[in-house]
């Protein structure tokens, strides 16, 4: 870039700075745009990393009795995957879209706690930095390096010091007590700015529904990641200090293990699906024409979702024996999820109906989600579904589920996310071909192997197992699981480009191109570091709406 | 891997016709349709047919479920979708309905709270069973990478193979099995016969199972155990109504093993002689630690129990099939055939391992 843009004239100095200055920028940063874009490319380049690897998993278990990679290496590679999609994927691009979209959409100047916020996003980076770290160091000084090999969930006593040698189990759980400290402090302020910096007028009913979802998602970290970071530190103390929490061979309990990590587990489901849910309540009344459908019942639906999401946890463990009231208690509370689920879907349905739905690619990522999630929630209630369950659990049916909800789902929805709000964050459009590419080939890919991934589970197929013998009609699933990898790295491939390219030659867009209605839109594309001259005034849910149809606003009917 | 079309055109079709039949009925034809025999979709005895007749219940509300949202999608985003000669304005700005909030707020309700008593009731029907007094009572121990089996009562222990009789619905004999783990926590799962239940170190799990086709069943541990979690195989053998009982008089631990002594001790030709030293190899080695022969000195309890492994019908628990090229690789380096597995390379001579692989194959 050698002279600034005519039309952005603001805090933009006339020769470009150099690269290390930009870079030191970028480290000293406190903006709280800066950082949400930094969470976000990070989590992209994560997103590519921990896709590779998983690339590297389908090419084994494409053919049978495959030797790709040997047993350690393949255990280590599921490991890191699960890990880094959960931890380093899903939570900063939660974080990053909440941190570049909530001061903007309450008409903020930055979040509540600037400073906060810079350590937050360098405690994830140092968090991640210390997983893949393990790679090279893990074993400690003197040994060859190794990753974690315990699954992302590390069940107890598999951790302990008796079947876990070297250090690769501690690089596991640092990794995950030190991003989730970065994950508390970006909770905390996002609460604090949307209870405290809202502009005048907006109260929190009139919140637009991604804010009040980053909030009800932020609440929850703060439930679910103290039990996870005390079992982490319970799992230090069995292994550094003689502690026998999960030493079962000295009358620790194993089951104590899933139960701590479970009640972080599920309504981590929740905290990474529901970003997805507030993505999508933006992105479908705007390309529907019409508002939110049921703005009330949608909050409802969320919070009622995040306190049912506390008392489901032990769903994932009915097949370790539980008495059959304690499975019977855990079955009605996961069902009952689903009541709230649906209410949203219908919500999402009746915006829809009767408005004139615009087919741009937000949308498009949108209307994927729709049906995915749908067929998620589906196999969700087979799932919640006890002695179904017996049979699913631990299978590739399950392992179908959830990337159905994590990629069919939330990924869609941040897909859409990325196509809409790019031209607000960088001032330029993206190119509508590639992305229509992008996303066909990544529908494509991702149906291919997550449709077909189902049945293996049916058939009897257990998951995290490197290879396996001819004969039991898995082959051909396996094979067409693993060829649609080649369709989403494409796809993927696709996205990337298309970032790149557009950030440089994308057409303009202009400070609205979606004609929307939250206060974003109000600000110039990118915002300028204070992010508003002067915030409209704000008499409803949707503010831009009311400047733009003076003959109808919104307000005549709150 | 090579690729006979016809066939694996017919198998994408069934591929792609299983995952519709998933989604739209009941229908049968996962009964016939597959060729795999860990299908749960293929149940045998009570246990395994309650799951399966409740999975069928929960599979059609699905299906209606995903056919009415799916068609309302469908209509919705084709007959609201933006036309081309429309004329500008803003469609009319709905904000909600709080009886349409209700009805899909009830509706739902209503149809979860079928499911949870249907579902209850099935939870109870299977865990809370109550063992008739024929019942068979194993206890299966849960070891990196294999399955230890004892039956207490009849004072056989063997591995990785569970031997159980066949149950004549008029006279029920199900099979009861006690969980136990000497290390981490695995799953026993056996898809055509039970859901799965996990093996947890330090707590007493139990399950049923109770066949009513004789046959040889397969099935995989289920939970994550460390490295070769992927060839911890299972396998139960249903024997037909009275041959159960030839089997553990052929596994007793004193029926075979004096005829291997009485070889191994008064060689009469030379085949004889190649199994004494074989036998010499085996108990001047370290053999003796990890692994028991009934009748001898070896008594070691970390590995399987050899007295009659050649009554076995894998090695590795399922890494290889036990015939003798494979038994012979299998001593010469496990690690070739289960890498990581923690029997290791004994280090013998070509001469030595004849040897000893002669000996084993007279544990019969």
């Amino acid at each position: 870039m050698v002279a600034a843009n005519p039309e952005i004239p603001l805090a933009r100095p006339l020769v470009s700075p150099s690269i290390v200055t930009r870079l030191h920028g970028l480290v000293v940063t406190v903006d709280h745009k800066k950082l949400g874009l930094m969470y976000i490319a990070s989590a992209l380049f994560f997103l590519v990393v921990a896709g590779l690897m998983a690339s590297v998993i389908r090419l084994q278990l494409a053919l049978p009795n495959n030797n790709i990679v040997a047993p350690d290496t393949f255990n280590r590679l599921f490991t890191v995957h699960g890990t880094a999609m959960v931890f380093f994927v899903g939570m900063p691009i939660v974080a990053g879209l909440s941190n570049y979209l909530v001061p903007l959409m309450i008409g903020a100047r930055d979040m509540a706690f600037p400073r906060l916020n810079a350590f937050g996003y360098w405690m994830f980076l140092f968090g991640a930095a210390l997983l893949f770290f393990s790679y090279i160091g893990a074993p400690g000084l003197s040994g060859h390096g190794s990753a974690p090999d315990v699954g992302w969930f590390a069940y107890a006593p598999l951790t302990g010091r008796a079947f876990s040698r070297g250090n690769s189990t501690d690089y596991w759980t640092l990794c995950l007590l030190v991003s989730g400290i970065g994950s508390l402090s970006s909770a905390v302020n996002v609460i604090a700015t949307a209870f405290g910096m809202r502009s005048p007028g907006m109260t929190l009913m009139r919140m637009p529904l991604f804010v009040w979802m980053m909030v009800v998602v932020s609440a929850m970290m703060f439930i679910v990641i103290p039990p996870l970071t005390a079992a982490q530190i319970m799992l230090l103390i069995d292994r550094f200090l003689g502690g026998n929490f999960f030493n079962t061979q000295s009358g620790g309990s194993a089951v104590l293990w899933q139960h701590f990590f479970w009640i972080f587990g599920h309504p981590e489901v929740y905290v990474l699906m529901i970003p997805g849910f507030a993505c999508a309540s933006e992105i479908i009344p705007v390309f529907s024409r019409k508002p939110i459908f049921g703005y009330s019942a949608m909050v409802g639906a969320t919070t009622m979702i995040a306190f049912v999401s506390m008392g489901v946890w032990a769903h994932h463990m009915f097949s370790m024996g539980m008495t059959s009231v304690g499975n019977t208690f855990f079955m009605i509370s996961t069902m009952a999820i689903s009541v709230p689920t649906g209410i949203k879907i219908f919500n999402w349905l009746a915006t829809m109906y009767g408005g004139k739905i615009r087919f741009e690619l937000p949308m498009l990522c949108c209307l994927a989600f729709l049906f995915q999630f749908l067929i998620a929630g589906l196999t969700g209630i087979m799932l919640a579904a006890v002695p179904f369950d017996w049979h699913l659990t631990d299978t590739y049916f399950v392992v179908a589920h959830f990337h159905y909800v994590l990629i069919g789902g939330m990924l869609f929805c941040i897909f859409g996310g990325i196509y809409y709000w790019f031209p607000k964050a960088t001032g330029r459009m993206l190119n509508k071909t590639l992305g229509l590419w992008h996303v066909a080939l990544f529908f494509i890919g991702f149906h291919l192997t997550f449709d077909t991934m189902h049945i293996p589970g049916l058939l009897g197929m257990p998951r995290r197992i490197y290879t396996y013998d001819p004969g039991r009609g898995w082959e051909l699933l396996n094979l067409i699981t693993s060829i649609g990898v080649v369709f989403q790295i494409v796809g993927i491939a696709c996205l990337a480009w298309n970032l790149i390219r557009s950030l440089r030659k994308g057409e303009k867009a202009g400070d609205d191109p979606w004609d929307a209605w939250t206060l974003e839109w109000a600000t110039t594309s990118p915002p300028p570091e204070y992010n508003f001259e002067t915030v409209p005034p704000v008499r409803s849910a949707r503010p831009l709406w009311d400047l733009k149809h003076p003959e109808d606003p919104d307000w005549k009917y709150e | 891997m090579q690729f006979n079309i016809r066939s694996s055109r017919a198998m994408i079709t069934r591929a792609l016709f299983m995952f519709f039949a998933l989604g739209l009925s009941a229908s049968p034809v996962f009964a016939d349709g597959a060729s795999s025999v860990t299908n749960i979709f293929k149940p045998d005895g009570p246990p395994a047919r309650a799951i399966f007749d409740y999975t069928m219940l929960v599979l059609a509300v699905c299906a209606v479920i995903f056919v009415i949202v799916v068609g309302l999608l469908v209509y919705t985003v084709t007959r609201f979708r933006h036309r081309r000669e429309d004329d500008g304005q803003e469609p009319p700005q709905v904000y909600g309905s709080n009886q349409i909030e209700l009805a899909w707020t009830v509706i739902p309700i209503i149809i979860v709270f079928v499911l949870t008593l249907v579902t209850a009731r099935t939870i109870a029907e299977v865990q809370n069973a109550v063992p008739p007094p024929k019942a068979l009572k194993v206890t299966v121990v849960g070891h990196q990478w294999w399955w230890e089996i004892r039956y207490p009562d009849l004072g056989v222990v063997t591995a990785n193979e569970l031997h159980v009789p066949v149950s004549d619905p008029a006279q029920p004999r199900p099979t009861f099995l006690k969980l136990e783990s000497a290390d981490v926590a695995h799953s026993f799962w056996i898809p055509q016969l039970a859901g799965k239940t996990d093996v947890i170190p330090n707590r007493d799990n139990s399950m049923w199972i109770e066949p009513v086709t004789p046959g040889t069943y397969l099935g995989n541990c289920a939970e994550y155990c460390g490295t070769q979690h992927a060839r911890m195989l299972i396998r139960v053998i249903v024997h037909p109504q009275g041959e159960f009982e030839n089997w553990v008089a052929a596994q007793k631990p004193d029926s075979a093993t004096d005829t291997n002594l009485v070889a191994a001790q008064k060689p009469d030709s030379a085949t004889d002689t190649q199994v004494k030293a074989g036998r010499d190899v085996f108990f001047s080695t370290s053999c003796v630690n990890c692994h028991t022969i009934n009748g001898t000195e070896a008594n070691g309890k970390f590995g399987p129990d050899l007295t009659h492994l050649m009554s076995r019908q894998t090695l590795g628990s399922g890494a290889a099939l036990n015939t003798p090229e494979k038994l012979r690789a299998w001593v010469r380096n496990p690690q070739n055939l289960k890498p990581g597995c923690y029997m290791p390379d004994m280090q013998l001579t070509d001469e030595e391992m004849d040897q000893l692989v002669r000996y084993l194959l007279t544990l019969n």
